[in-house]
């Protein structure tokens, strides 16, 4: 079973979605999506400046099988990628929704469509 | 309820599984116990990796990992003229097998020159050589194998009764002797790099696809299970897929499918070591395809990349020499022993050593360097 913090927002591509103090969001992958792509061994991080839409891909997580892209949950601006990334990327495995957290945005309008983490834990049983 | 009876469910099983679920060798429930990601590969569920590839990887590089490569299709061929047979249809030469147990890594070709597979053959006796063909290419081979044979008066069975167990690295010759009987310990500690032998009902052969030392076992298929317990119980590493193909890439060891396939000859696939043309009057199939393109000027030719900017090489990204054209990558991967990007590319003939490679619009500098990048647990390339 992955683990699914209740007070997270979800998207159906398996990034996670956290609301900081100051109203900008920080962003990642979810505990699913990291077990499924196994050891990561390089991570794509988007420079800070760069300006999104929701669904766009922002970054690319790459294990030792595959490269995945990761998506903007939300449309907005990127305030930072995670810098720790670029020499540890095995952090989105051992704490995807810690230290591996992938981007920092400012939101451009408020979050629309996420899931919750009761309906991303239904989306999950429902993919098998 | 089934409108079936258990038992015609039960004699049914391994048909229903292999249309509709995908093949599994005897190992599948141990697999899933063990917590493996299980894959499709060649129509086989697989086990990819049993939590971490890496540290499977590593395992292999520093002590023992075992594989469970049942899913590969061994073949006996029997009858006095089974060294003739394996002369016509291999690139390779089986006169190079002179003594009992020797074994040979080769191509088999269509009349084009393509590849159809490649292939280990060992010779047994003058009338019996043991063949261990790929899993994906399993119906097709023995297709053409069967088309051959006949003339030869060769018999061909599939040894579908027997599980295979490849146990690599440093330690793992140590650890499969200690499970066999006692009589048969000191013959599998004395077989020789590329030999096998039958030891009572196990036949043990000091092969690989890793770059590290150790055994490739074909057992009966009912104590395949007991024996991978044992071995686990001993400190050997169960180890996936996942980890093999970091493992044989590291090696720079071909994989069927991906660095060549019938549209592709073993000359221009880095397997022109594994063609024999040395004997003018032997006729394998392909020759007078492979002697043209010879003649004619070979285009390409199959390279090792090690990555100097950060990224993951992969299948299928473009390669740009300057001055030369263009080639493709045919494997890549994070090589887990070098923590760097390493691949295999099919490039122009007149590339050099610096090359670039187009990931994702970026272009990355490559650097082409000898072959293999580590083999018993060194690092070759710097």
């Amino acid at each position: 079973m992955s683990d699914i913090p209740a007070d997270l927002k979800y998207t159906k591509s398996h990034e996670w979605v956290r609301t900081l103090a100051n109203g900008n969001v920080e962003v990642g992958i979810t505990d699913h999506a990291q077990g499924a792509l196994g050891d990561l061994v390089f991570v794509d991080v988007p420079e800070a400046g760069k300006s999104l839409k929701a669904g766009d891909s922002f970054a690319v997580v790459e294990s030792v099988k595959a490269a995945s892209d990761v998506y903007a949950p939300l449309a907005g601006a990127v305030v930072e990628g995670n810098p720790a990334l670029g020499s540890q990327p095995e952090l989105i495995n051992s704490e995807p929704y810690g230290a591996g957290w992938i981007a920092r945005m400012k939101p451009a309008v408020a979050p629309q469509g996420l899931l919750s983490a009761a309906e991303y834990q239904a989306h999950l049983d429902a993919e098998g | 309820m089934s409108p079936f009876p258990a038992f015609f469910i039960w004699m049914h099983r391994g048909a229903f599984e292999e249309k509709f679920l995908g093949r599994r060798t005897p190992l599948y429930d141990l697999h899933v116990e063990q917590g493996a990601r299980m894959v499709d590969f060649g129509g086989w569920d697989m086990p990819v990796n049993y939590g971490s590839q890496i540290e499977e990887h590593h395992a292999v590089r520093r002590d023992a990992g075992i594989f469970d490569v049942s899913h590969m299709c061994v073949i006996d061929a029997r009858g006095p003229r089974v060294r003739e047979f394996f002369s016509r249809l291999l690139a390779n030469d089986v006169a190079k097998l002179t003594q009992p147990g020797k074994a040979l890594y080769s191509c088999m070709l269509n009349e084009a020159g393509g590849v159809i597979d490649d292939l280990i053959v060992y010779f047994l006796t003058e009338s019996w050589f043991r063949v261990v063909v790929n899993a994906g290419t399993r119906d097709k081979d023995l297709a053409w194998m069967r088309g051959i044979a006949p003339q030869y008066g060769v018999d061909l069975t599939e040894r579908v009764d027997l599980a295979m167990l490849a146990v690599q690295g440093p330690n793992a010759r140590a650890k499969v002797a200690e499970l066999l009987p006692a009589e048969h310990r000191a013959a599998a500690l004395a077989l020789e790099v590329f030999f096998g032998r039958e030891l009572g009902d196990w036949f043990v052969a000091r092969t690989g696809y890793t770059g590290e030392d150790g055994f490739e076992v074909m057992l009966p298929a009912p104590a395949a299970d007991s024996i991978w317990r044992a071995l686990n119980a001993k400190g050997v590493k169960s180890a996936g897929l996942g980890a093999r193909d970091t493992l044989r890439l590291e090696a720079a060891m071909n994989l069927y499918g991906n660095d060549m396939d019938e549209s592709q000859n073993p000359l221009e696939s880095g397997l022109a070591w594994t063609v024999s043309f040395e004997n003018p009057s032997r006729d394998f199939i392909g020759r007078k395809a492979l002697e043209s393109m010879k003649a004619a000027g070979l285009q390409k030719k199959l390279v090792a990349l090690l990555l100097e900017d950060r990224g993951v090489l992969r299948g299928h990204q473009k390669v740009i020499v300057a001055g030369a054209g263009e080639g493709e990558i045919t494997s890549g991967t994070f090589s887990p022993t070098m923590e760097k990007s390493i691949a295999l590319a099919r490039v122009p003939r007149a590339t050099g050593a610096a090359v670039q490679v187009d990931i994702r619009g970026k272009l990355l500098n490559a650097r082409v360097v000898k072959a293999p990048f580590v083999r018993h647990g060194k690092i070759l390339v710097s």
